[in-house]
């Protein structure tokens, strides 16, 4: 098991859900971060004051994932993800000491595994 | 000196008093134009859409003063009129012929509707077009279009001579920007994300408090449109509370009966769509048939809101169906139920005037025609000289940062301050007190 996670462009988000949607990957958290990861600051003017905006507005996907499905995560993630500019974001992939599924009391791999229609 | 005095003659000054507050009731919708879009589109296009609306009171305003008001309302032909009124030349503060208020009131007053009407275009072109592109669209368009269908029903163009009413604006104001929407969303072409994600409006608040702000405003915009404050003037104040209330009950019945539960966008969209009905026929008929009047209209532009999402055209705010279609109905309303015992002019068919009805229509096809070529054609051509969009990853990030490098909900976050080199900042610090 590992949590993949993912931050990415904000306007890039409803194509990386899309991306994991077609992957099969069900079972997902998204936060609304601000980070800044090396692209070209923005500069705003406010009446006279001039800022640079340091920290850009990212999404962040958090992705628990049985071993198997590890690499196509990852993989709908950088399709949906990738724009080829400065500034596309990050996957980190962190293994799980241990999952419980709350409902059902289930652990581990079968915790991650969507239930069946 | 008495005040009489100071009037200059056949001036009136009770007339001269409410037209002065109805301009600035008018000034107002403006901006309740820009709270109410801005409310529609996604937090990231806030103030790009809001200064759509803003960039309208300056260049429409200059455009109207140095040219537009003559082209509308100067001695011409049935098409267009003449450059007498060139940079307000003549318009002075002597009567307006065939009203009791100044001349140069008149052209304030009328200025405010041209301003208006060109803001609501950018519904069809929010959340994509370049800011630039979009004020000078509004010059050309104030110029080539707005004026000449003002000349057409009230300037004495020929649709006027032929007899054809509108209070206060049913061909240049609401087909006109309807119908120039449909055109300005055919040639801008639909956004990125159009029919691929869901667009929805960010803040519903805003696009309740601009729509009653409009409705308000409203109260100028017909109420003024005799330019008196004689009966035709109380009867068309009147109708503007009576219409939208109508057309706002019969779309909760239609929200209810089609979804279960009454929607606030949908409440927001109904206060426009009435007010839009009742303008052209506002002075017109009776306050009896401005509540029928209200309730029709809410059905053809309910059926177009409902539909247009479904098609490929991102006429993205829907003009065409709040104003284009509310606008034709009530021009067509005149000819079927006008009354001349309200309104001392002339009857539509159900009173015995059938003829009435004949030039609503052919106002109703005209007036259409012209907004939907005229605006083609402008911005084709301009199209041609510019880029008329965004980029597509611009779009992306947002027009507020990409248009005008300010966000609407900055929370300040990350923003480091960008110190003035020391010779300004010495400067500046020379001037604090």
């Amino acid at each position: 098991m590992k949590l993949v996670i993912a931050i990415v462009r904000p306007e890039r988000a409803n194509d990386v859900l899309e991306a994991l949607y077609r992957a099969e990957v069900r079972g997902l958290s998204i936060s609304r971060v601000q980070g800044h990861g090396g692209e070209l600051e923005r500069v705003e003017t406010y009446r006279g004051t001039t800022v640079k905006m340091e920290l850009a507005e990212k999404v962040r996907f958090e992705i628990a994932v049985s071993e198997q499905f590890v690499q196509p995560t990852i993989e709908a993630v950088c399709e949906g993800a990738r724009t080829g500019e400065v500034g596309d974001g990050k996957i980190f992939v962190v293994p799980l000491d241990r999952v419980v599924r709350i409902r059902t009391g289930e652990t581990d791999t079968s915790a991650v595994t969507p239930v069946g229609p | 000196m008495s005040l009489a005095a100071q009037l200059p003659a056949r001036v009136s000054a009770g007339d001269t008093a409410w037209m002065l507050v109805a301009t600035a009731l008018v000034l107002m919708m403006t901006p309740a134009l820009g709270l109410f879009y801005s409310g529609l589109v996604r937090a990231k296009n806030t103030l790009n859409t809001f200064m759509m609306s803003v960039g309208a009171l300056g260049v429409v305003t200059v455009a109207w003063a140095v040219l537009g008001y003559s082209l509308a309302f100067s001695h011409g032909d049935g098409f267009i009129g003449g450059l007498h009124y060139t940079l307000l030349h003549g318009v002075t503060l002597s009567a307006r012929a065939g009203t009791r208020i100044p001349h140069l009131l008149f052209m304030a007053f009328e200025a405010t509707f041209c301003i208006i009407t060109a803001a609501l275009v950018s519904g069809a072109v929010v959340e994509r077009m370049r800011y630039g592109a979009f004020l000078i669209f509004m010059v050309l368009w104030s110029l080539l279009v707005y004026a000449v269908l003002a000349h057409w029903v009230w300037g004495g163009g020929w649709l006027q001579h032929h007899g054809a009413l509108d209070y206060a604006g049913g061909v240049p104001v609401e087909m006109d920007s309807g119908f120039s929407a449909f055109a300005a969303a055919v040639v801008v072409g639909a956004r990125r994300d159009y029919g691929r994600q869901a667009l929805l409006p960010h803040n519903a608040v805003y696009a309740l408090l601009g729509a009653g702000l409009l409705w308000f405003g409203w109260f100028g915009f017909n109420g003024g449109s005799g330019y008196s404050t004689g009966h035709g003037d109380v009867l068309a104040f009147v109708n503007t509370l009576l219409c939208p209330a109508c057309t706002l009950v019969v779309w909760f019945l239609l929200d209810l009966l089609l979804d279960g539960k009454i929607t606030a966008i949908g409440a927001a969209t109904a206060i426009i769509v009435g007010c839009v009905g009742i303008t052209p026929a506002a002075g017109f008929v009776s306050p009896t048939w401005a509540m029928a009047l209200g309730a029709i209209a809410a059905l053809p532009s309910y059926a177009m809101i409902l539909w247009r999402p479904r098609t490929r055209l991102d006429e993205t705010l829907d003009v065409l169906a709040a104003h284009g279609l509310a606008g034709l109905t009530g021009i067509l309303f005149i000819g079927l139920f006008a009354q001349r015992a309200w309104n001392r002019v002339s009857s539509g068919l159900a009173f015995g005037h059938p003829r009435q009805l004949l030039w609503q229509a052919i106002a109703a096809l005209a007036g259409p025609a012209y907004a939907f070529v005229g605006t083609y054609v402008i911005l084709r051509v301009l199209g041609a000289l510019m880029p008329l969009r965004v980029a597509e990853a611009e779009e992306a990030v947002g027009m507020d940062v990409v248009q005008h490098g300010e966000e609407a909900y900055t929370s300040g976050e990350g923003a480091i301050l960008v110190i003035p080199e020391a010779g300004a900042e010495a400067e500046l610090a020379v001037r604090q007190p």
